[in-house]
C-alpha cells in the first residue's frame, strides 16, 4: 500500500470524519455558552460548565478540533493530488492524526479542570503546548517532504497558502507559548505540574499575545482556508481559476501585511501609540490583499452561474466567500481607532468573528467535506443531495441569525456605554445594557442551534453515504505520465 | 517614538515602510511580468487533471482600492505617531515626563469635560450637605454619580452585599454624619479584623456562640465560656467591652444582627478564624471635591429622610 501507485486516502478519510464530529462537538459547547448567557441560572453553579471554561473549549474545539481537521484532511489530499506523489513521512503521517486528536481530547479534559494558561486561542497548558509543537513539525516534515517529492514542475496556488499557513502558524505557537512552567519552581500537585506563567512581561505579554491572536485568524482561519478554496471552488465548478497574476499579488501582499495587524486588538490601550498606529495602517491595507481571494474565487465562477442553480456543494462554497469578502471588510472597519473606541469590548467584535468563522470557515469547510468525501469513500456522491441543499439553507440562515443580532447588540451596548447626561454622568449603568442585550441573544441561540442542526444532518449524510451510497470507480491512483 | 533608541525607530521605519513599498513593487512585478500565456489565456500547466488558471490581470477597481488603503497609511504615519512623532504632535496619554509641554488626547478630553460639567457641580459647594439631602435637582446628581461610580460594590439600590455595607440603614460602621460619609468617600478606608486561628477551635468556637448571644441566638453555655474569651483572646480591643463597636477603627456593632460578611455560625467562626480585610478606595483624586460634596449628600440622603 506504501508504494507510488496509490495516494494515501486514510489519513484524508479519518481527518474528515473527525471534522464533522468534531465540528458537533465544538458547536454543541458553543450553544451551551450561549444558553448560559441567555439563561445564567442554566447550569447552577457546577464549576466545570461555567462560561469561563467552556468558552475556551468551544473556541479551541471548532477552530483546531474541527478547523484544524478539516485543514489537515484537505491539505493532505491537495498536495498528492497536486504534486502527483503519495504523501511522504510514512509513520508521521499516522502520527500526525493520532497526536492531534490527543491534543483535542486533552483540551476537552483540562480546559473544563481550569488548568488555562490564560492566553486567548492559547489556552492549553505547557505539556500540550510541547505535544502540539512535535504534532506540527511532523506535519510540515509530511507537507514540505510532499512538496520536495512533487512530480510536477509547478506548484499549484493551494499549495502556497498551505505552506505558509504551517510555517507562520510554527513561529506564532512557539512564540507566544514561551512560558515558565511552574514545576521548575517548586510547584507541586496536578494543578501545579501543569501551570505555566508567560515568559514576557506586561505591554510586552499583551502585544506577543495579539501577534499571536490576530496571526491565528489570519494564518489558520484564513491564508490556510484559501488554500482549501484554491482547490475546491475551480474543481466544482469545472472553471479555471480566475486570475494567476491576482493570485501572487494578493497572496504575498496578505502573508507580509498580516502580520502586523495585532495591535489593533489592543487600541488606547498601554501599548506604545507608534504600535497601535502601525495596527491600524496595516489592517486598512489588508482590505485589497484579502478581498484578492474573494475575487479570484467568485470570479471562477463567471460563465458557469447557472451551476449555483442545483449544486449545494458550489452554494455553500459562493457564500462562504460571500462571507469571507463581509467579514475581510468589516475587520478592516473596526480597527480604525475611532470606530474600535465604539465597537470593542462589545457584542459586535463576537458577531464579527462568527460571520468569519460560521460564514467563510465553517461553511468552506462543509463544501469542501461535502465535495471530498464521496471521492474518499469510493463512491459516486454524497447519499442524499436534498440534505445537502437542507442543510445549506438551515445554516445560512442560522449565520445570518447570528450575526445580525449581535451586530445589533454589539452597537447597542457601545452607544448605551458612551452615553452621558447633561452633568457628564453616565446615562445607563452597565446592568442596564446587559438587559436590553436579552432579546439578542435569545435569537443568537437560535441561530447557532439552527447551524448545529445542519452539522448533525451532515454526519447522519456522511454516515449513510459511507455505508449505503453507490460505490464508483476508486479515485486513488496516481498517474504515472509526468506532469507538467 | 521617543523614548525608543534610534536603532530601533530604524528597524521599525524599514520594516514597515519596506512592507508598504514591497507591496507596490509586487503590484509593478505583476502587472509587467512576461507570463506564459497571453492577458486573457489559460495559463499552460495542469494539476489534477482539470486545475488550470487564467491569466487575467488585476482588476481595476481592486488595484485603486489597494492603492487608495496604501495611500491612507501613508499620510496617517505622516501625522500621527507611527515612525516619526508624527506632524500633529499628537499622543494618546500624558508624555510630560519626557515631551515638556506635549498635551495628549486624555488630557485634553479631560480638561473639555471638566470646562464643560465642572461649574455644574460646583455651584453646590457652599450648601450644606444636610440641606443638599433634601435638594431633588442635586439628589439626582448624586444618584447618577452613585449608579457611575459606587453602585459595583454597594449595588444600584445601594443595599450592599456580601462584604460591602448596605449604605440605606442607619448602621454606620465609619459613622454616618457628614463629615464622617465625606472622609470615608475622599480618603477611603482599610479595615483590618486579625485571624485569631491561634485561639484555637473550641474557644472560636465559644466566643462565636457569645457574638451570637448578644442579638439573642447561640448555645447559651458555649455563650457563658465564650464571655471569657473575647476578653482574654482581644476581641474588646477594637469592638469595645460592650461589643458595640468603635468607629473610629471600623469596628462593627456586634449586637445589632447586621452581619457584613454573613449571620451563620459558620460564617462568624470564618471570621475569627481568618480574619477580614475590608477596602473602601480613596476617591479624592478620581471626583475631586464638589463630587464628593454631592455624592455625600446623596449617601446621607437615603438614612435621613
Amino acid at each position: 500500500m506504501d508504494s507510488q501507485t496509490t495516494y494515501n486516502y486514510t489519513v484524508v478519510r479519518q481527518f474528515a470524519v473527525m471534522s464533522v464530529i468534531w465540528g458537533i462537538v465544538g458547536m454543541l459547547v458553543g450553544v451551551i455558552i450561549a444558553a448560559q448567557l441567555a439563561f445564567p441560572e442554566l447550569i447552577n453553579g457546577i464549576p466545570w460548565l461555567t462560561y469561563g471554561r467552556l468558552r475556551p473549549l468551544h473556541t479551541n474545539a471548532v477552530i483546531f478540533a474541527f478547523g484544524g481537521s478539516a485543514l489537515f484532511a484537505t491539505s493532505y489530499y491537495i498536495v498528492q493530488r497536486t504534486c502527483q506523489t503519495r504523501l511522504f513521512g510514512g509513520p508521521l503521517v499516522a502520527f500526525t492524526f493520532w497526536g492531534w486528536q490527543i491534543i483535542i481530547v486533552l483540551a476537552a479534559l483540562t480546559l473544563p479542570m481550569g488548568w488555562t494558561s490564560g492566553k486567548e486561542y492559547a489556552e492549553l497548558e505547557w505539556p500540550i503546548d510541547l505535544l502540539i509543537t512535535l504534532v506540527w513539525v511532523a506535519y510540515a516534515v509530511v507537507f514540505f517532504g510532499t512538496l520536495y517529492m512533487r512530480k510536477v514542475s509547478h506548484l499549484y496556488v493551494a499549495n502556497w497558502f498551505f505552506g505558509a499557513y504551517i510555517i507562520t502558524i510554527a513561529v506564532l505557537h512557539l512564540g507566544n507559548s514561551a512560558e515558565l512552567p511552574w514545576i521548575f519552581f517548586g510547584a507541586s500537585g496536578a494543578t501545579g505540574i501543569m501551570k505555566s506563567y508567560s515568559a514576557y512581561p506586561g505591554a510586552i505579554d499583551a502585544m506577543i499575545q495579539w501577534w499571536y491572536g490576530h496571526n491565528a485568524v489570519g494564518f489558520f482561519l484564513t491564508t490556510a482556508f484559501l488554500g482549501m478554496m484554491y482547490y475546491f471552488v475551480p474543481k466544482q465548478a469545472g472553471r479555471p481559476v480566475y486570475s494567476y497574476r491576482l493570485s501572487v499579488v494578493h497572496f504575498w501582499a496578505l502573508v507580509s501585511t498580516y502580520m502586523w495587524a495585532g495591535p489593533h486588538h489592543l487600541h488606547y490601550t498601554a501599548l506604545p501609540d507608534w504600535a497601535q498606529t502601525a495596527g491600524m495602517v496595516f489592517s486598512l491595507v489588508l482590505l485589497a490583499p484579502s478581498w484578492g481571494g474573494m475575487i479570484n474565487g467568485i470570479m471562477t465562477l463567471s460563465g458557469a452561474w447557472h451551476k449555483l442553480r442545483d449544486d449545494p456543494i458550489l452554494k455553500f462554497l459562493i457564500v462562504s466567500l460571500s462571507f469571507y469578502g463581509m467579514s475581510t471588510f468589516e475587520g478592516p472597519m473596526m480597527s480604525i481607532k475611532t470606530v474600535n473606541a465604539m465597537s470593542h469590548y462589545t457584542d459586535w467584535t463576537v458577531g464579527h468573528v462568527h460571520s468569519g468563522a460560521l460564514g467563510w470557515v465553517a461553511m468552506v469547510s462543509i463544501g469542501s467535506l461535502y465535495a471530498l468525501i464521496p471521492v474518499l469513500f469510493g463512491k459516486k456522491e454524497m447519499y442524499s443531495k436534498g440534505l445537502i441543499e437542507t442543510h445549506f439553507w438551515i445554516a445560512t440562515i442560522g449565520v445570518v441569525l447570528y450575526a445580525a443580532a449581535l451586530w445589533i447588540s454589539g452597537v447597542l451596548q457601545g452607544l448605551m456605554w458612551r452615553a452621558v447626561n447633561a452633568d457628564g454622568t453616565l446615562t445607563y449603568s452597565f446592568i442596564e445594557s446587559v438587559e436590553r442585550s436579552y432579546p439578542f441573544y435569545y435569537v443568537r441561540l437560535l441561530g447557532g442551534l439552527l447551524f448545529l442542526a445542519g452539522m448533525v444532518i451532515m454526519l447522519f449524510n456522511v454516515l449513510k453515504t459511507v455505508s449505503q451510497g453507490s460505490a464508483a470507480e476508486a479515485d486513488d491512483a496516481i498517474p504515472q505520465a509526468a506532469g507538467h | 517614538m521617543s523614548e525608543m533608541s534610534a536603532f530601533w525607530q530604524g528597524w521599525i521605519i524599514v520594516l514597515s515602510v519596506g512592507n508598504l513599498l514591497a507591496c507596490l513593487w509586487l503590484v509593478w512585478w505583476a502587472t509587467n511580468k512576461r507570463t506564459a500565456a497571453a492577458t486573457g489565456d489559460v495559463m499552460p500547466h495542469t494539476w489534477d487533471g482539470t486545475l488550470q488558471e487564467y491569466n487575467n490581470p488585476l482588476p481595476r477597481w481592486w488595484l485603486w482600492l489597494f492603492y487608495g488603503t496604501i495611500i491612507f497609511g501613508a499620510i496617517y504615519y505622516t501625522l500621527y505617531p507611527g515612525l516619526w512623532d508624527g506632524v500633529l504632535g499628537w499622543t494618546s496619554a500624558d508624555k510630560s515626563f519626557t515631551k515638556g509641554d506635549v498635551v495628549s488626547q486624555y488630557e485634553r478630553e479631560m480638561q473639555k469635560a471638566e470646562d464643560t460639567y465642572g461649574p455644574i457641580y460646583a455651584k453646590y459647594r457652599s450648601v450644606a450637605v444636610a440641606d443638599l439631602a433634601k435638594d431633588a435637582e442635586a439628589n439626582g446628581m448624586g444618584k447618577r454619580l452613585f449608579l457611575t461610580y459606587c453602585m459595583q460594590c454597594h449595588g444600584s439600590d445601594a443595599k450592599g452585599s456580601t462584604g460591602f455595607p448596605n449604605l440605606s440603614d442607619s448602621d454606620w460602621t465609619w459613622g454616618g454624619t457628614p463629615e464622617q460619609i465625606q472622609a470615608t468617600i475622599a480618603v477611603g478606608r482599610t479595615a483590618a479584623m486579625p485571624p485569631n486561628a491561634h485561639l484555637g477551635e473550641e474557644a472560636i468556637d465559644q466566643v462565636a456562640n457569645y457574638v451570637m448571644s448578644l442579638g439573642g441566638r447561640g448555645d447559651p453555655a458555649k455563650a457563658e465560656a465564650g464571655k471569657a474569651v473575647f476578653t482574654s483572646g482581644g476581641c474588646i480591643a477594637c469592638h469595645g467591652p460592650d461589643a458595640k463597636g468603635n468607629p473610629m477603627l471600623g469596628a462593627p456593632n456586634l449586637t445589632d444582627n447586621i452581619w457584613l460578611y454573613g449571620a451563620s455560625e459558620g460564617v462568624i467562626k470564618k471570621t475569627i478564624t481568618g480574619g477580614r480585610n475590608g477596602l473602601m478606595p480613596a476617591h479624592q483624586g478620581l471626583l475631586g471635591e464638589d463630587k464628593i460634596h454631592l455624592l455625600t449628600a446623596y449617601v446621607y440622603s437615603l438614612s435621613n429622610k
